[in-house]
């Protein structure tokens, strides 16, 4: 028995009878047409919108300042392009899967933690990263290792405002990354022989240069799962399989780490991979490269060495034999 | 076979080796490549050949199967230049769109690039098949002569075959599917040669 006054609400405010019943009958119908709907469309699919984690996060317009850094001159890649064009072998290796596939990719709650050769080991919530700097639109040049390219609108800040926080160790020389990997989401892995979870690894001054991005989003809102979701590096004078995706972990290491692709075939990807079109690939040549968007005419064109970001980076490479550190 | 079937079966076959191209020409018309459009019409054209080769090769093994299907002898000429035709138009969208028909960019290709070689000689090896598929060229050889040159189209397809490995990355298994069907024909060859030795010496 309830013990404590009655809520005061006057008689007027009881619903009648009759509307009660018409509402109940309206919430059973649509609850009915839902699950027909969810039958028809897929029961996964329907999840995924009423899912509180994918549907806070789709299409959110993330608040922006304009950088000093972002890449003039070029004309954007399309949105759609940029969405559904897409190397994220977990999901499928055709380019056209990630789109389709990551729809599962939790993107929340999403941790980052910080490992190795660090004053002490971290975790930093995704939200904490949101909010660690402003968060910039850069536009940056796109070079795959399989000659195509993009102009893409980032969202994010330079990473080594991240890594100031890890506060790594002097011994620490190279910084690991490692992004999601769960069989069950990623149904696809198994359509390559490759070995996850995905690695990838940036010497230090590589990874603290100010282009080297932590990445939140694109065109203005949070990335789509396809691109990484919900926080990915970018680094574009590099090939793109050198942005790993996804990160859950950055380890700091004194020796250059294990690299996915490196691992499938040394001899194609370097860990280094800067863009340069005097080095070929050794089944391809790197001299030109496609851009995405445009006419089956009019896509060729010259590929810049460094991405054309040389100015900016030519100079971590002051010495080295490019052809010998690809 | 009935004379009209037959046309209705040919027209529907030519219809169907049409099909990759009329699909790309309408894609390129609407825009509608896909976002690299370069690499979509090269994937298709290079799957057009693969398939139809593998095709023309499933004749063989399902005649000696069946006399009932010797008919589909008359198809063989059809599918197999047709798969000529997409191997043209592949190694075309390679000279004129990815090397901008730049001679020195295509003969360092051709001489650095393994899946290049491959693909050239895969082409090579079909253009003397194309070249001899008139009925005049099978009378000016002589039949066994004939069959003896023609017999590379096995070369051909498992150089086609190759090409496909070496293009893609290590790791992706793709062509996997088209690799184990050509296994099954052209294995079908001897092992129903020697299935056919067998029953041959138990009579």
């Amino acid at each position: 028995m309830l013990i404590g006054k009655p809520p005061d609400i006057p008689s007027s405010e009881i619903t009648p009878r009759e509307l009660y019943e018409r509402y109940i009958n309206r919430r059973r119908f649509l609850r009915g047409a839902a699950a027909i709907g969810a039958a028809v469309l897929g029961a996964d699919r329907l999840a995924e919108v009423f899912d509180p984690r994918v549907r806070a996060l789709a299409g959110t317009k993330l608040q922006t300042v304009k950088s000093p850094l972002t890449t003039t001159g070029e004309e954007l890649t399309s949105y759609k392009d940029v969405t559904t064009y897409n190397n994220f072998y977990e999901f499928g290796v055709d380019k056209d899967q990630p789109a389709k596939n990551a729809g599962g990719l939790p993107t929340r709650p999403w941790t980052v933690r910080i490992e190795g050769l660090v004053k002490k080991p971290q975790t930093f919530d995704i939200e904490a990263l949101l909010r660690l700097r402003p968060l910039e639109d850069r536009v940056y040049r796109h070079r795959c290792v399989e000659a195509w390219s993009m102009v893409i609108p980032w969202v994010g800040y330079s990473l080594s405002e991240f890594i100031r926080q890890c506060e790594p160790l002097p011994s620490a020389k190279y910084v690991q990354f490692l992004s999601y990997f769960d069989k069950k989401v990623e149904k696809w892995q198994s359509e390559s022989s490759i070995f996850w979870p995905y690695s990838e690894g940036l010497r230090m001054d590589e990874a603290m240069h100010p282009l080297t991005m932590l990445t939140f989003g694109l065109y203005g809102e949070v990335l789509p799962n396809q691109n990484g979701a919900p926080v990915r590096v970018v680094v574009p004078w590099k090939y793109g399989f050198k942005s790993a995706k996804s990160i859950v972990a950055l380890r700091f290491v004194e020796k250059q780490p294990p690299t996915t692709w490196n691992d499938q075939s040394a001899r194609e990807y370097g860990f280094y991979s800067n863009v340069n079109p005097n080095v070929d690939h050794p089944r391809w040549s790197q001299r030109t490269e496609r851009r995405i968007g445009q006419a089956f005419y009019a896509q060729r064109r010259t590929t810049l060495l460094f991405n054309g970001y040389a100015d900016q980076v030519a100079s971590l490479y002051n010495g080295m034999d490019l052809r010998k550190y690809f | 076979m009935k004379r009209p079937i037959l046309i209705l079966l040919k027209t529907l076959t030519w219809l169907a080796c049409l099909y990759p191209l009329s699909a790309l020409v309408y894609g390129a018309v609407t825009n509608n490549l896909g976002a690299d459009p370069t690499a979509t019409i090269s994937f298709a054209t290079g799957l057009a050949t693969l398939r139809l080769l593998t095709i023309s090769l499933a004749i063989t093994p399902l005649r000696r199967l069946s006399s009932r299907l010797s008919w589909l002898i008359k198809f063989r000429r059809l599918l197999g230049l047709c798969a000529f035709f997409y191997a043209s138009l592949h190694m075309l969208t390679y000279i004129a769109l990815y090397a901008g028909f730049d001679i020195d960019a295509i003969t360092t290709d051709i001489a650095k690039r393994r899946f290049i070689t491959m693909g050239v000689v895969a082409w090579l090896l079909l253009l003397p098949l194309a070249a001899t598929s008139t009925t005049w060229a099978i009378r000016k050889l002589g039949g066994k002569r004939w069959n003896r040159l023609h017999k590379l189209v096995y070369l051909a397809a498992v150089c086609g075959v190759i090409h496909y490995w070496w293009q893609v990355k290590p790791g992706v298994l793709t062509p996997l599917t088209i690799t184990v069907i050509l296994g099954v024909l052209l294995l079908a060859r001897p092992v129903l040669d020697w299935m056919q030795r067998r029953r041959v010496q138990s009579v």
